[in-house]
């Protein structure tokens, strides 16, 4: 009896070892769904710039397909058909490329329509620093990259250069970052307030009221910032809010205003989060009293 | 002659009474807000807590009251005028039109130097202005003037839906946009300065003004258009004002402060369930119903989760929806045991 357990065990463990050596590739995404590759994928639609952002900075432009409306950047995926938005894509247009990998968003309804249409989906979202080297590995795991890693040690250098860049004067200014004008705030665990802290600066939006809390504009009069970071698209009126001129930013003309291409690159958790902390380093410095 | 007597002595009551709790809920106003009452007690030392208090929370509250009081005027006209019980400020399409000015604004803004000058003189609140009374005109338009109350019904029923997928393609195309605009949809009064409640307040009493003096053609239309026609109503152009009243009290309310839903609904029926009065009394104790309702619920918005806020659409809609249907429930139930 025992002899037979023990048998039916080795052979588990051999076809267990035999189907993974068949099947080189596997891999857990976002929704916990295990996908298995027999070959790396080489034709790859992506639906979020993030992501699209991510397989070029591994190097593998040039197996993408085609992207969503809204992939920017690199400007080699501008001549790239887009099938439609990462909330609203066009399943023919994606179905029609042929693609062996979508990479998509958690949140996109379109993954199950695709996945019953035969097509592998990857869903991951990065939402923090941790989650873009979890994407970055994922996906260079996936594309056979084997330098993941060293890409993610160059970003992650560089986001410490930037804040070693900042004379300790401009550490411990107190920052406002407006996401939108409802208002939103960029709290200290969004992805932009983890930029914020690593170069020094303090967040008046505390780690307690989540990433981007709706909040009420007296708390912002009342926290008094040193510093307000802004885009392009909201800066219009900001200072002719109620009670607003009294703030010590507004006072003292501290308010970084960043254009539409800069914000695409502070908000967007990708590996241009380097060149993001860059940007806000810059503003800490051209702003610094 | 004694149960009119009756029902004017408590609409009387009720209008005092919407007064009183009014006053206490702008003094209530003033001291609930991110930061607590500590910004009232240190409002005559600190001069940070005396900017908060002075003009941040008292503009908004009073801005709340105002837009409450312009929608709740308006939902009360809609009601007379359309002779519908389910007519609420929006009717027009001015909703749909405000949101689609302020979606154009936001796709615009910071797009090029020109049109942002342009946007940043005529502001959020001018293009959701501009938006609603546009899409007001054009309905009216489409109807060919006020004379059809169904054909008016229809063409505004239509504008709003056109207008609205507007709006939704400008915001799909421009997904930065996205949150900024539902912040619109769900209201908010946030950015109310001294300003904007002044303005607020004078259209209030121009349209209040107004529409007590066309009241009489409320009640004329309420034993329908041909009786209304026969007691010698020149009702074309009456109508007409009265459409221009509910324009503008919607689109000021809207502009300011955001597509606040359910007040302009709810505040008439409220108003009904307890006195049963002329519209002239009605549109006024509507009016200050509506201001009541937005102002608690504006209160409870900022209160509830401080220092983040909520959108104080969301309360209204709970707020008056969940008392409506109490108060409904309650009816059927008397009416049926005194069927029985």
């Amino acid at each position: 009896m025992k002899s037979l357990r023990q048998k039916f065990v080795f052979c588990l463990a051999v076809t267990s070892c035999l189907a993974s050596a068949a099947q080189a590739l596997q891999v857990t995404d976002d929704h916990g769904v295990n996908l298995s590759f027999d070959r790396t994928p080489q034709r790859i639609v992506s639906l979020l710039p993030s992501l699209t952002e991510t397989v070029c900075e591994l190097g593998q432009c040039q197996r993408l397909v085609g992207v969503d409306r809204y992939s920017n950047f690199p400007d080699s995926v501008r001549a790239l058909p887009q099938v439609g938005g990462g909330l609203d894509p066009n399943i023919e247009a994606i179905v029609a490329l042929k693609p062996d990998l979508v990479l998509m968003a958690t949140s996109s309804r379109a993954g199950e329509r695709l996945q019953s249409l035969g097509i592998k989906v990857m869903a991951l979202e990065p939402k923090n620093h941790a989650d873009v080297r979890r994407v970055l590995e994922k996906i260079g795991q996936v594309l056979e990259v084997s330098d993941a890693q060293r890409v993610w040690r160059v970003i992650d250098a560089a986001v410490s250069a930037a804040a070693q860049s900042l004379p300790a004067s401009v550490k411990k200014t107190r920052v406002y970052f407006e996401v939108n004008r409802a208002p939103y705030a960029a709290g200290e665990s969004s992805f932009i307030g983890e930029t914020l802290t690593r170069l020094g600066a303090k967040n008046i939006v505390p780690m307690s009221m989540g990433p981007f809390p709706k909040i009420n504009p007296e708390f912002v009069v009342r926290a008094n910032p040193d510093l307000i970071m802004v885009g392009d698209r909201n800066y219009a009126g900001l200072e002719g809010r109620p009670g607003w001129v009294a703030i010590r930013a507004i006072k003292d003309r501290r308010v970084c205003v960043f254009t539409v291409a800069q914000s695409d690159v502070v908000v967007r958790p990708g590996p241009r989060m380097a060149e993001g902390a860059r940007i806000m380093a810059q503003c800490l410095l051209d702003k610094s009293l | 002659m004694t149960a009119i007597y009756r029902q004017q002595r408590i609409a009387f009551r009720l209008g005092l009474g919407l007064l009183l709790s009014s006053v206490a809920l702008l003094m209530l106003g003033a001291s609930v807000g991110s930061t607590g009452f500590e910004s009232v007690l240190n409002a005559w030392t600190d001069p940070m807590a005396q900017q908060i208090v002075w003009d941040i929370r008292l503009p908004r509250t009073v801005g709340a009251w105002a837009a409450g009081a312009l929608l709740g005027l308006a939902g009360a006209v809609a009601q007379g005028l359309f002779r519908n019980p389910l007519a609420d400020p929006y009717l027009l399409g001015s909703a749909s039109g405000a949101s689609l000015g302020v979606a154009l604004a936001l796709v615009f803004f910071g797009v090029s130097p020109f049109a942002t000058l342009w946007l940043v003189r005529l502001g959020l609140t001018g293009a959701a202005f501009a938006g609603a009374v546009g899409a007001v005109l054009l309905t009216l338009l489409l109807a060919q003037g006020v004379q059809h109350t169904l054909r008016l019904l229809l063409s505004g029923v239509i504008v709003g839906v056109v207008l609205g997928a507007c709006a939704s393609l400008a915001m799909l195309m421009v997904p930065e946009v996205m949150q900024s605009m539902q912040a619109f949809m769900m209201g908010s009064t946030g950015f109310v300065g001294w300003a904007a409640c002044t303005l607020l307040a004078a259209v209030w009493l121009v349209c209040m003004v107004v529409a007590w003096m066309l009241s009489h053609v409320l009640d004329g239309l309420s034993l329908g258009e041909a009786t209304a026609e026969s007691l010698g109503l020149p009702l074309p152009r009456m109508r007409a004002a009265l459409v221009t009243v509910m324009a503008l009290a919607t689109g000021t309310a809207v502009a300011q402060t955001g597509l606040i839903a359910f007040v302009g609904l709810a505040a008439p029926h409220l108003v009904r369930s307890v006195a049963k009065t002329t519209h002239g009394r009605l549109i006024l104790l509507s009016s200050l119903m509506g201001a009541a309702l937005l102002l608690a619920a504006d209160i409870l918005a900022r209160w509830l989760i401080a220092p983040q806020e909520l959108p104080v659409g969301v309360l209204t809609a709970i707020l008056g929806g969940g008392y409506l249907l109490w108060l409904m429930h309650r009816n059927t139930r008397v009416s049926s045991r005194a069927s029985l």
